[in-house]
């Protein structure tokens, strides 16, 4: 009995980041077009970009080759497993054992590693450009994400996320100097993660400073709607991170019951509100930076990653 | 059945394979020549594997064995433990997987009694090392290993390249095995007890183990590819028919780190605190030297040979934090850490040598080694194409490959060591953590780069654009290899238990058993504090995505069809518009190489009105080389060219010469004493 219910609230959860996942992206996007006194598409755009994605033929280059086709599906699958093993209302998921947050930083690894191939299976310069510089960025992003995941790991003794976030949510955690710079780190990475402003437009097309929206460019019909809700739910996977370590108000803990299981729904919905109502006003306030600039954002991330786990290793109480 | 059986096996093994390449000296010429030596090592190497096997998981006593061998009052013997049984089992994987992609590969070599004698040879050297339980045996059959594999890497003695590769590889390899003779000539101390028996029951003092450990991290780092001893390594794997790169890399370096294992992990006494520092300092530089110095290659084969310099690197960070765990009395972490660098051992021989084959194939099919040269092999090579790719993802430490379980075992190990209460410990390891990270992220950039150039795009030479599927044994081989990928990815646990007999051997403490945890998952201390489910992780990654493909066409739409390619509206026909293996890494090399290559870009544009195409020139520099390699070869040839005229004095100045190093000796030696 416990174990049905363990399994479908891990089903909830899975359906639930996949369905609020282009909710999130529509929300943010209405956000800056308010603040930037637009109108803005509604709130259910994205859901109807996707619809009508869906519904269109694929448009294949002549020398795409299977690869080019498995892709979408491949990240899509990598991603949304990703996503659904961070913890939004409960932090007892019944498979979060099965990968811990090195897994899952992993797993986004691989979902970038096949898009990058992507970007170069129809041999088109712009594909090129896209997935040389998303592995520059990447190369950067992803050895300060493991050191903010060694800071966490080492506060919280344990790499699995739902103890993290448990731990987290105790009182036990109190201010940390690690713990600070291992928010800034995080932010930072996630900006970058996703290609935000400053490091990448996810609104701009036709752009020599573009990277991810280069990398799809040959994609259509499915496969880009499915890429692009891969977009959004490693959107919403880093905010949920994000929320999760460093606002794990409200969560459920295991068994608590029906009513904290509402408030914990509730709690996830506010915070994704906060989060997503910062990242675009965050966006709005400041200019893309050019993209050999790129590296020093981001080696600050890994430099705030590695300062914070040397005073993680020095003392155990910074 | 005796109690040595294993070991009698493995040796009449080794045995069979001389006598084959004796043989093969005589038969090279016939038709059939290559049929019948790949054949013969394939039974070898299989009834090898499966007594190392059966020894390894049954965890089987030592068995010992002397043979009136060798230097006579001395003999030879031999010894399978636990740790040798492991590469006993790295080293018959490895050949059996060569021999069978060599049954199809060989028919196209062209001088192939320059290769067919050393083959057999050298895969013998490489189990006699592994077996030999005294100094002079183990130097005997590395000195072998290392001769028979310069005999094949100079096989192709016709291109300029190979030759120098050669020459450099035998000035390391001498240098090395020097090394380890010091090493060796310390650990047996002034009573010359050779055995390994005896070095173990008379255990060296801390100094003498101390000057043991570094030598042996020279002897054995050299040959394994440890920064700045790596410079034979990208030059002569590469120039080796692909079957015996696949080995050289997959397996030789392995039988390096098995080297380096015996000496210092059983034969130096107990470890020192410091002795980890100098061992992770060198594999965090090693490990990230090694993928940036890949990254910038464009040969597909040198390109995977400074690979193979960064897993090395990955193996010995493992090694370095066992040491640490065990020089501060912390036995589980130890065989943590220890376990993580052997799995990593096993994996990277696995990926490393499926990579080989492919690129080997490439060549068969194309001519071509130079990724510039290649492209779009994807439609022509499907099947190589797609067992490649599995090598890229575990290469890449990608879930749910091998490549990432060992990867994430040796994270945890790092997790555990702010526990060491040493102070060099606590900066330098996180540091070693950050390089380790960075390496990983690189890789997977490295290896975007070598599969995206090498299958995806559009074909860029007439060679590649008339390439054609390669035959069925090499193909069989790859299969076989990526299988194992896959299953040690999800299944590790079967793996890290058939590591506990050597992590007690060497270490005195295992990891938990893994086998009996919920879903097969890997739990190397607690459940709340860390697991990995590589098969769940698999399952969910297959059922997520085909359930939403299956969504898609049944809902949506699944009509398709075929247009030129988009490019923002130009595309451009010719195949010289794509990206390149060079400008694919620019971004990487603007961020990293400045310092670490000097690189330099040089953009000659012609002015307008002059039709001759504009020039970019990279310019790279292999620091490494440059100051600590060329300047040793400048001073050894100024000091040879100035001993040089000691062979043309007259008789009264030799007389004096004589006279003159008599007294000094003398007095050295009335010093002395």
């Amino acid at each position: 009995m416990v174990l049905i219910r363990d399994f479908l609230i891990q089903c909830t959860e899975m359906l639930l980041v996949l369905g609020l996942a282009p909710l999130f992206t529509g929300f943010v996007r209405k956000v800056k077009a308010r603040l930037l006194r637009r109108q803005g598409a509604p709130l259910i755009q994205p859901y109807l970009d996707l619809a009508r994605l869906m519904r269109k033929d694929v448009v294949l280059a002549d020398n795409a080759s299977w690869l080019f086709r498995v892709i979408p599906y491949l990240v899509f699958a990598a991603t949304w497993v990703a996503a659904s093993l961070v913890p939004t209302f409960r932090t007892d998921l019944m498979f979060s054992w099965s990968a811990d947050l090195i897994a899952i930083i992993a797993l986004l690894g691989s979902a970038r590693f096949f898009l990058a191939l992507a970007g170069l299976d129809v041999g088109t310069s712009f594909g090129g450009i896209g997935s040389s510089r998303e592995v520059m960025i990447a190369s950067l992003a992803e050895p300060a994400m493991i050191m903010i995941v060694f800071t966490l790991a080492l506060i919280a003794g344990s790499t699995q996320l739902s103890n993290v976030a448990e731990f987290m949510a105790s009182p036990q955690v109190g201010l940390r100097v690690s713990l600070g710079l291992g928010l800034f780190g995080l932010v930072m990475v996630a900006i970058a993660e996703n290609g935000r402003i400053p490091i990448d437009n996810p609104a701009t097309h036709l752009e020599l400073t573009m990277v991810h929206e280069a990398m799809v460019l040959e994609y259509s019909g499915r496969h880009l709607a499915l890429i692009e809700l891969s977009a959004a739910l490693k959107l919403i996977l880093y905010v949920s991170l994000l929320a999760c370590l460093f606002a794990p108000w409200g969560l459920e803990a295991a068994g608590a019951g029906l009513p904290a299981l509402a408030l914990g729904v509730v709690a996830y919905v506010a915070k994704l509100a906060v989060g997503g109502s910062l990242l675009a006003l965050f966006e709005t306030s400041i200019a893309k930076m050019r993209v050999f600039r790129v590296p020093e954002f981001l080696g600050v991330a890994l430099m705030l990653g590695l300062l914070a786990t040397l005073l993680r290793f020095v003392s155990g109480s910074f | 059945m005796t109690l040595t059986m294993t070991l009698m096996v493995a040796l009449c093994g080794a045995a069979i394979l001389l006598a084959l390449a004796a043989l093969a000296v005589t038969l090279a010429h016939a038709a059939a020549a290559s049929r019948i030596v790949y054949g013969a090592c394939i039974i070898v190497a299989a009834v090898s594997l499966v007594a190392a096997a059966a020894d390894l998981l049954g965890a089987a006593p030592p068995q010992t064995l002397t043979l009136p061998l060798g230097v006579p009052w001395l003999g030879a013997h031999f010894r399978l433990d636990a740790l040798s049984a492991f590469f006993l089992l790295v080293v018959d994987l490895g050949a059996l997987a060569a021999s069978v992609f060599a049954l199809g590969y060989g028919e196209h070599e062209t001088a192939p009694q320059r290769v067919l004698p050393f083959y057999p040879a050298f895969l013998a050297g490489m189990t006699l090392v592994v077996l030999a339980d005294d100094a002079f045996t183990f130097l005997t059959s590395w000195e072998f290993m290392s001769l028979t594999s310069w005999a094949l890497v100079v096989s192709h003695h016709r291109v300029p390249d190979n030759v120098r590769a050669g020459y450099v590889y035998l000035i390391m390899a001498s240098f090395g095995t020097l090394a380890l003779l010091l090493a060796f000539g310390l650990l047996a101390g002034p009573a010359g007890l050779y055995t390994f028996a005896a070095m173990r029951a008379a255990p060296p003092t801390t100094t003498l183990g101390a000057l043991a450990m570094i030598l042996a991290l020279i002897g054995a780092g050299s040959k394994a590819g440890i920064v700045p001893l790596h410079v034979w390594l990208p030059l002569a794997h590469p120039a080796a028919p692909s079957h015996v790169s696949a080995l050289m890399s997959g397996v030789m370096t392995k039988v390096a780190v098995y080297g380096f294992v015996r000496i210092v992990f059983e034969l130096s006494g107990d470890p020192a605190w410091w002795w980890s520092i100098v061992v992770l300092a060198l594999a965090g530089v090693t490990t990230v030297m090694g993928v940036l110095y890949a990254l910038m290659q464009h040969d597909l084969k040198r390109l995977l040979a400074y690979h193979t310099v960064e897993n090395i690197g990955i193996i010995f960070i493992g090694l370095g934090l066992a040491l640490a765990f065990k020089a501060h009395g912390m036995p589980f972490a130890a065989a943590l850490a220890f376990t993580a660098a052997l799995f990593h051992v096993f994996n990277h021989s696995l990926f490393k040598s499926l990579l080989f084959f492919g690129a080997g194939a490439i060549l068969t099919a194309t001519g071509e080694r130079d990724m510039e040269h290649l492209g779009g092999l994807i439609h022509r090579m499907p099947q190589t194409a797609f067992v490649f790719l599995v090598g890229c993802v575990a290469i890449s430490a990608l879930p749910p490959l091998n490549g990432f379980a060992s990867e994430w075992l040796t994270f945890q190990a790092i997790l555990l060591s702010p526990q060491l209460p040493s102070w060099g410990l606590k900066i330098l390891v996180p540091a070693v953590g950050a390089l380790l990270a960075l390496s990983a992220a690189l890789a997977a950039a490295c290896f975007v780069k070598a599969y995206g150039v090498t299958f995806l795009g559009r074909p860029r030479t007439p060679a590649a654009e008339r390439a054609r599927e390669t035959d069925r044994y090499s193909l069989g081989a790859m299969m076989l290899l990526a299988g194992l990928c896959l299953l040690a990815g999800i299944l590790p646990g079967l793996f890290i238990d058939a590591l506990a007999p050597v992590n007690l051997a060497m270490i005195g403490a295992r990891m938990p058993a893994q086998l009996g945890t919920q879903w097969l998952s890997i739990v190397p201390i607690a459940a709340s504090r860390s697991s990995y489910d590589g098969l769940l992780v698999f399952v969910f990654i297959i059922m997520s995505g085909s359930l939403a493909a299956m969504a898609i066409h049944r809902l949506a739409s699944a009509r398709l069809r075929r247009a030129p390619a988009w490019d923002c509206g130009y595309p451009d026909p010719s195949p010289a518009t794509q990206y390149t293996a060079m400008s694919f890494a620019q971004p990487i090399r603007r961020v990293f190489g400045t310092t670490l290559f000097r690189a330099r870009e040089t953009v000659d544009m012609p002015p307008p009105g002059d039709t001759r195409a504009a020039r970019l020139v990279v310019d790279l520099h292999d620091l490494i080389w440059d100051y600590i390699y060329a300047p040793l070869a400048a001073g050894i040839s100024a000091i040879a060219e100035r001993l040089n005229r000691l062979q043309f004095l007259t008789i009264r100045q030799f007389l004096s010469l004589v006279f003159g190093a008599l007294v000094i000796l003398l007095l050295v030696l009335a010093i002395w004493s």
